[in-house]
């Protein structure tokens, strides 16, 4: 094929649970419309890429505490909105699964399925102390170079 | 019409429809045409919009008791 695929890249800076998802639908969307799909995870967005296990690994105070505090995995994170201390995640899951809507960690496996590719931004990664063997398998490590030279012929590009 | 292949996507929500209509026409050839089956109310101007960009013809599409059929020749 001669003709160049069109590009999407999304920057998800968010931790929340709700635009997660809404980044994930267009990336999965956008797959779908055999776009050329980037997501880069960068500040609390990395939380989505966490595993959920709780891993050993050495740390200094700080990251640990951070790692702590943070959500561990996509399907911990808060919501944006109405987030009542936990409670809003429980009942958006219970009408999401009445609705038969897709939940966090199934469309990223859905878009890793799909070959979007997933980058997590390597300086949040050291602020937030975060290391590559608490993040999901088959992850691209970049910096910002590299989020624009996908961006750069993007033909579409949001910031989440 | 003749229909090659049926896809079920009802009772999914966005953005399943798309991306289970994407995996089924990956396996069709050209010429050939796909029955898509859902229930999501935003997938008429989904699915028209995605046949438009990604240069499949939707031949036809109906509605009945809310399910929405449509089919698509593959480009």
């Amino acid at each position: 094929m001669t003709e160049q695929k069109k590009r999407t890249t999304i920057v998800l800076f968010s931790g929340d649970y709700d635009k997660a998802m809404a980044a994930y639908i267009i990336a999965n969307g956008a797959a779908a419309y055999d776009h050329e799909v980037t997501i880069f995870h960068t500040f609390w967005g990395l939380n989505a890429l966490r595993k959920d296990e709780p891993l050993e690994i050495k740390k200094g105070f700080l990251e640990k505490m951070f790692a702590k505090m943070m959500p561990r995995g996509a399907d911990k994170m808060g919501l944006s909105n109405m987030n009542f201390a936990g409670m809003g995640p429980k009942m958006i899951k219970h009408v999401m699964k009445k609705h038969n809507a897709m939940t966090l960690p199934q469309l990223i496996e859905m878009a890793q399925e799909q070959d979007v590719k997933l980058v997590a931004c390597t300086m949040t990664m050291d602020l937030l102390g975060l290391q590559q063997e608490e993040l999901l398998e088959d992850i691209d490590y970049a910096g910002v170079a590299a989020y624009l030279a996908d961006a750069e012929d993007g033909n579409v590009n949001l910031f989440i | 019409m003749k229909v090659d292949q049926v896809l079920d996507a009802k009772g999914l929500a966005c953005p399943m429809p798309i991306v289970k209509t994407k995996k089924a026409m990956n396996n069709l050839e050209a010429g050939q045409i796909l029955e898509v089956q859902t229930t999501d109310k935003g997938a008429k101007s989904d699915l028209t919009a995605w046949t438009k960009s990604t240069g499949h013809t939707m031949l036809d599409s109906k509605e009945e008791d809310s399910v929405y059929t449509f089919y698509i020749q593959k480009g």
